[in-house]
C-alpha cells in the first residue's frame, strides 16, 4: 500500500537555474507540481469568470447562475459584515475566496492539492493578516490599539483582557492558516487510508480461502471512500467560505473600529 | 519503552484534542437545528454565523491533528 502521506510530495517538473540573491543565498528554484495546481487554479478561475460574464444576459443560463451566486455571496456577506464600507474590499474577499475555493475543488480532480501544502495556506494567512494590520494603521493611526483596549470591560479587567486579546489576535494568521491547510490535507490522508483499505483488502480476498472474509471489509471501505468524496466536496466550499467569512470578520474589526457597527 | 514506540503513542493521544473539536461542533450543529426548530424563519440569516462558530471550534481540534502530525514525523 502506497503511503498516504506520498500525495504531497512536492516533485520539480522544470528544473530552473538557481539563482543567488542578496540575503537569502542560493534559491532552489524549480517549477514544481504545487506550482502547476496553482496556475491551473488561476487559469480556471479566470476562464469561468470570463465564461460568466462574456454572454451575461439578463435572465441568466445555467453557467451565469453559477457565477452570479458566487459573486452575490460574497457581495452580500462584504456588506453585511462589514457595513456599506464593504465593496471596498469585496474585490480582495472574492479573489481570496475564488482562488482557495479553485485550489480545493481542483484538488478533488487532480492528484495534488495546492492548499494541502503549509506553504501555500501560510501565505494566505500572512497576506489577509498584513491587510488587516495595514488597513488598521492606515485608517485609524495609533487609534489602532484600541482593539485590544476591550471598553465592555471593567477597568481593573481591561490590561488582561487586553492582553488576551492581542495574543488572539497575533494567532489570527496561524489559526487561519492551520484551519484550512489541517482540513484539506486530514481529508486526503483520510480519503487515501480507506482507498488503501481496498486495495489491501481486495488483494487478500484474490488469495482466496480465509482472505475472501476481506471482500466485505473492502466493500465497506469502497463505500467510505464514496462518502468520504461526497463530504470532501462540501469541506473544499466551506473552507473556501470559512476563510472568506473569517477575512470579512478581520477586515470589520479595524474598518469599523470604535463605532461598533 | 522504545524511544520510537513512545513517539508514536504520544502522537496518538495527542489526537485526543480532536474530542473536543467533536464535542464543540456537534454542540454548535445541535444548539443551531434546535434554535431553528423553534424559529425557522430566524434560521436562514444565521447560517453565517454557524459555520464561522463551526470553523472556530474546529480550528481547535486542527491544531490537536497537526501537533499530532508534528510529533510523528519529527
Amino acid at each position: 500500500m502506497a503511503d498516504p502521506l506520498h500525495q504531497f510530495q512536492i516533485v520539480k517538473i522544470v528544473d530552473l537555474p538557481d539563482p543567488t540573491l542578496p540575503i537569502v543565498g542560493t534559491v532552489d528554484l524549480a517549477f514544481t507540481n504545487s506550482h502547476l495546481a496553482m496556475t491551473i487554479a488561476f487559469a480556471v478561475v479566470v476562464l469561468f469568470l470570463t465564461a460568466v460574464t462574456s454572454g451575461a444576459k439578463v435572465v441568466p443560463g445555467r453557467l451565469q447562475a453559477v457565477g452570479e451566486t458566487l459573486f452575490g455571496m460574497i457581495d452580500n456577506m462584504t456588506d453585511s459584515i462589514i457595513g456599506h464600507d464593504g465593496r471596498k474590499y469585496f474585490p480582495f474577499v472574492f479573489a481570496v475566496f475564488m482562488f482557495i475555493l479553485g485550489m480545493n475543488m481542483l484538488g478533488m480532480f487532480l492528484t495534488f492539492t495546492a492548499t494541502s501544502q503549509l506553504a501555500v495556506t501560510a501565505t494566505f494567512g500572512l497576506i489577509t493578516f498584513g491587510l488587516v494590520v495595514v488597513i488598521g494603521i492606515v485608517k485609524n493611526g495609533a487609534g489602532f490599539l484600541k482593539l485590544f483596549w476591550p471598553t465592555g470591560a471593567p477597568l481593573v479587567m481591561r490590561p488582561i483582557v487586553g492582553l488576551i486579546e492581542f495574543f488572539s489576535f497575533l494567532l489570527r494568521p496561524l489559526t487561519l492558516t492551520l484551519r484550512l491547510f489541517g482540513n484539506m490535507m486530514g481529508g486526503h490522508i483520510a480519503l487515501k487510508v480507506f482507498a488503501g483499505f481496498v486495495v489491501s483488502m481486495g488483494a487478500l480476498a484474490a488469495g482466496g480461502g480465509l482472505g475472501l472474509l476481506g471482500l466485505p471489509g473492502a466493500a465497506l471501505s469502497l463505500g467510505m471512500v464514496t462518502g468520504l468524496t461526497a463530504l470532501e466536496f462540501l469541506v473544499a466550499f466551506l473552507q473556501a467560505f470559512v476563510f472568506a467569512v473569517l477575512t470579512c470578520i478581520y477586515l470589520n474589526d479595524v474598518v469599523n473600529l470604535g463605532h461598533g457597527h | 519503552m522504545d524511544p520510537q514506540a513512545a513517539k508514536l503513542i504520544g502522537a496518538g493521544i495527542a489526537m485526543c484534542g480532536m474530542i473536543g473539536a467533536g464535542i464543540g461542533v456537534g454542540n454548535i450543529f445541535g444548539n443551531f437545528l434546535a434554535g431553528a426548530l423553534r424559529n425557522p424563519s430566524a434560521a436562514a440569516s444565521q447560517i453565517g454565523n454557524l459555520f464561522v462558530g463551526a470553523a472556530l471550534a474546529e480550528a481547535l481540534g486542527i491544531l490537536a491533528f497537526v501537533m499530532g502530525i508534528l510529533i510523528w514525523i519529527s
